[in-house]
């Protein structure tokens, strides 16, 4: 038997630490398989206690874009009322904001549409340039008003221009924002409810999903049915324990 | 200067599928075995919880489980004249981290590649002559045969429990299975999984149109199951969240559903995770490995001499630690020579959406396995006359949805508007009525001159190691094979009643940001010399035989099939040479 150096014996369990210093830490495993209680990560729910990146300003104006993009209407509330705005302010904060993981290492060289985003600049970088440029151009055209200030159908005149690339944004590509926008708050809308977009899975219920459950063996031969199981989230499943 | 540790009998990179086979048959033969890991120790009951497995957002959008592209990315051109720029975020593929590997997040397809495929030039060139091969494609035999293989095959799928039907048993064609595959022994360890609305439907639609369909051979199994070492395994409960997750249910094969529970409790077996291995080391010949070099968390370098190193890594980084380590000559486009590189290779993925009326057709597309489905294989290989179509290769059809996760599951008919209450309409109309299955027609990647791997000349991992560059493009053949195979399937889903089908097929240019299935290939081939070939036919390298090198990046050209079976095969039939020649008397099993 021989010695790695800071190595320490943990119980019975076999696992010793290489070290200590970072999050996920070298192991060496052997003699079974190691299993720790407490080891789980289970998410945090969104539980809304005010802005975490958005300005004021800035979430008047994203919920405002968030309910155009997601009206409010026969099918489900809007994407104000389902959280959509909270969500992208929780993902701003968070690694998704900072482009955490990603390969952001230079030098940023622009190329072909197949070989990807080459952008340095961060998600939440992006909002902050947008959502200001936004303001700017909906006050020139618009008498001074902010966009979440514009009646709906001049919201919509906005959110056009911007999807087909005729109403340019200071310093910023609006069909890149369109798209990044766009795409974060149909993901907040339809993910689980725990993150803070889908409030009262109104988006899984609009569409027929009924969401986190585990076990379909007493359906899978029921072909052509409406399945009449009651629409659960991540939170409210059986298993549950946070 | 990195510590020196204790020798061992075998050092292994990489914890996935073949690391976790070959440290099993390697210590069942009383070898003392390492395994480096860069990853994570990975745990159902810890890692892949039922109670928040079942996360879309977490583990398919933000890949939780993958290996994050901070720690290591590749650059990417379609040509020699392009400028490699890097992989920022995942696209194409996805590339699997920790123990278990790619094993924790496959689907569980569990293929067998057609005994044609292994001599495939061979058999192209007597079918249809040497100048039916396009001049710049580069495909060659394997090395080893059907034959070599089947037994292989065999204990992998006893190994995972796989449900199907067998299609021919020793020459005897059986109803309901794939009349095209080979002889195979004996049935699947369990029978095939019940199929949804969808998958039975297209079933029911090929077979009226004259096709022989078949359910996909399936990882998720049908019931429960005790493999031969010993291990139990649970009966697949069609939630929807298979590929890029961990099972919950213990139900998918898996290094952790399947070996680890037995490995880990062998005195002459240890893991350590969460370290990088960053060379393979030679001795002064160049032709012997002492060991290998890697990095823990912290930092520290350490050093692990072994008798024997087995390079278990992803397909990518098998060749960048060859590159890396100065193995073998990287192979150069210009002249044809060097086979560190060559024939990498992918897989030409198409399908098509189908519209259905929804007062009629409920899909329940969240009902439904990783590898589930009904398939047909009439084209796939050479199962059909290339002759008059001009292309060779092709790939298996199949109505095999794995899942109807929302924030991916949002097709609509072209004409929808991408936002706002009509958007929203055509999402709650078409959710449960439509057929998108991604991956539908899975079709052969074959090898070109042109294709390839190499180390990039700007782009560094966090060590300072170039990234591995690729250069790939899609190819006129392929192109007209997707073509093909995207009739003959959207043929099917009017047959089955859509109303409006959408055919996507593949077209070029190879676009990274569109996932393709994660099936890289080649790169460090196989073949029956070393002008050919880094491996011999037992993955001996032919530069450092006490080095053997698993995996995809084996295959010399990629078919139109999923890998996974095919790189357990040959990993069984790599230990057995192993244990079987290979101890008795170290050095090289095939004398160039």
């Amino acid at each position: 038997m021989y010695q790695l150096n800071r190595r320490q014996l943990l119980g019975s369990s076999a696992v010793w630490l290489l070290l200590s210093s970072s999050a996920v830490r070298a192991e060496i495993v052997k003699g079974g398989l190691p299993w720790k209680p407490g080891a789980a990560d289970p998410p945090n729910p969104v539980i809304f206690d005010g802005w975490k990146y958005f300005s004021p300003q800035e979430a008047a104006t994203v919920e405002a874009f968030v309910d155009r993009l997601i009206p409010s209407d026969d099918l489900s509330p809007g994407g104000k009322d389902c959280g959509c705005a909270v969500y992208i302010d929780r993902q701003l904060a968070g690694p998704y904001g900072r482009s955490e993981g990603y390969y952001m290492s230079g030098p940023f060289q622009t190329g072909t549409p197949q070989q990807g985003p080459q952008s340095s600049i961060t998600p939440a970088q992006q909002y902050r340039k947008a959502l200001a440029a936004l303001d700017t151009a909906c006050r020139t055209k618009y008498a001074g008003k902010p966009f979440a200030e514009l009646a709906s159908d001049q919201k919509d005149d906005v959110i056009k221009g911007l999807e087909d690339g005729s109403l340019k944004l200071d310093g910023v590509e609006s069909q890149d924002f369109f798209k990044l926008i766009l795409k974060d708050t149909q993901t907040g809308f339809l993910a689980d409810p725990i993150y803070g977009g889908n409030k009262d899975m109104a988006s899984w219920k609009m569409i027929g999903f009924p969401g986190a459950h585990y076990d379909y063996r007493d359906w899978i031969d029921r072909h052509n049915q409406t399945v009449t199981l009651p629409t659960i989230g991540i939170n409210n499943h059986p298993n549950w324990s946070p | 200067m990195p510590q020196k540790l204790p020798r061992k009998d075998v050092a292994i990179i990489g914890l996935g599928w073949t690391g976790s086979i070959l440290a099993n048959e390697l210590t069942d033969a009383g070898l003392d075995v390492v395994a480096v890991e860069r990853g994570p120790w990975r745990n159902t009951a810890t890692d892949f919880p039922i109670s928040y497995m079942q996360d879309e957002l977490r583990f398919r959008i933000q890949h939780e489980l993958f290996l994050q592209p901070s720690q290591n990315s590749v650059t990417f051109r379609h040509n020699a004249s392009q400028t490699a720029l890097p992989v920022r975020n995942w696209g194409a593929f996805m590339l699997g981290n920790g123990v278990g590997g790619a094993g924790v997040h496959w689907n569980g397809e569990t293929w067998r590649f057609l005994p044609s495929d292994f001599v495939l030039k061979s058999h192209l060139t007597q079918r249809y002559g040497a100048n039916f091969i396009p001049a710049d494609m580069t495909i060659q035999d394997w090395g080893v045969t059907w034959d070599d293989l089947e037994p292989h095959y065999d204990a992998f799928e006893y190994l995972c429990g796989t449900s199907g039907t067998a299609g021919n048993i020793n020459g005897k064609i059986q109803d309901g299975g794939n009349p095209f595959e080979g002889a195979r022994s004996r049935p699947y360890p369990t029978p095939a999984m019940k199929q949804g609305y969808g998958h039975a439907l297209f079933g029911e639609a090929a077979k009226q149109l004259g096709y022989k369909p078949f359910p996909q051979p399936s990882g998720n199994l049908s019931q429960a199951y005790i493999n031969p070492l010993g291990v139990q395994m649970g009966q697949c409960t069609f939630c929807g969240f298979c590929e890029w997750f961990g099972c919950a249910n213990y139900s998918k094969a898996s290094p952790q559903t399947t070996i680890l529970p037995v490995l880990m409790r062998k005195s002459n077996f240890e893991a350590r995770t969460e370290c990088e291995v960053m060379q393979i080391n030679l001795d002064r010949s160049r032709k012997r490995a002492t060991g290998i070099t890697y990095v823990d968390s912290s930092g520290e370098e350490w050093e692990q001499p072994a008798d024997l190193v087995l390079l278990c890594a992803f397909q990518l980084f098998n060749v960048q630690m060859l590159l890396h380590s100065g193995i073998g000559t990287p192979y150069d486009p210009q002249t044809g020579q060097g086979q560190i590189g060559r024939n990498f290779t992918h897989q030409t993925v198409s399908g098509a959406l189908g519209f259905f009326d929804k007062d009629k057709y409920n899909f329940n597309p969240f009902i439904s396995a990783g590898s589930i489905g009904m398939c047909i294989d009439e084209f796939n290989g050479d199962n059909f006359d290339h002759g008059p179509l001009g292309f060779v290769g092709g790939g298996y059809i199949g109505q095999v949805q794995t899942n109807g996760r929302p924030i991916q599951t949002t097709a609509v008919p072209p004409d929808t508007p991408a936002w706002g209450s009509k958007w929203k309409q055509a999402l709650k109309d078409n959710y449960l009525s439509n057929i998108n299955v991604g991956p539908a027609c899975h079709g052969s990647f074959y090898a070109y001159r042109d294709t390839y791997l190499d180390l990039d000349p700007t782009y560094k991992d966090r060590f300072g190691r170039p990234l591995m560059r690729l250069t790939i493009d899609l190819h006129d053949n392929e192109i007209k094979m997707s073509a093909f195979l995207t009739d003959k399937y959207a043929e099917i889903l009017q047959k089955m009643g859509a109303k409006q089908v959408v055919k996507q097929p593949r077209k070029g240019p190879y676009d990274i940001t569109q996932y393709q299935t994660s099936h890289l290939c080649g790169g460090a081939i196989m073949g029956d010399n070393p002008g050919n070939s880094a491996l011999n036919r037992y993955l001996q390298s032919w530069d450092v035989p006490n080095l053997f090198v698993q995996g995809a990046s084996a295959f010399p050209q990629n078919c139109g099939y999923n890998p996974t079976g095919t790189v357990g095969a040959l990993a069984y039939w790599s230990a057995a040479a192993i244990v079987s020649q290979y101890l008795k008397n170290p050095g090289p099993l095939v004398h160039a």
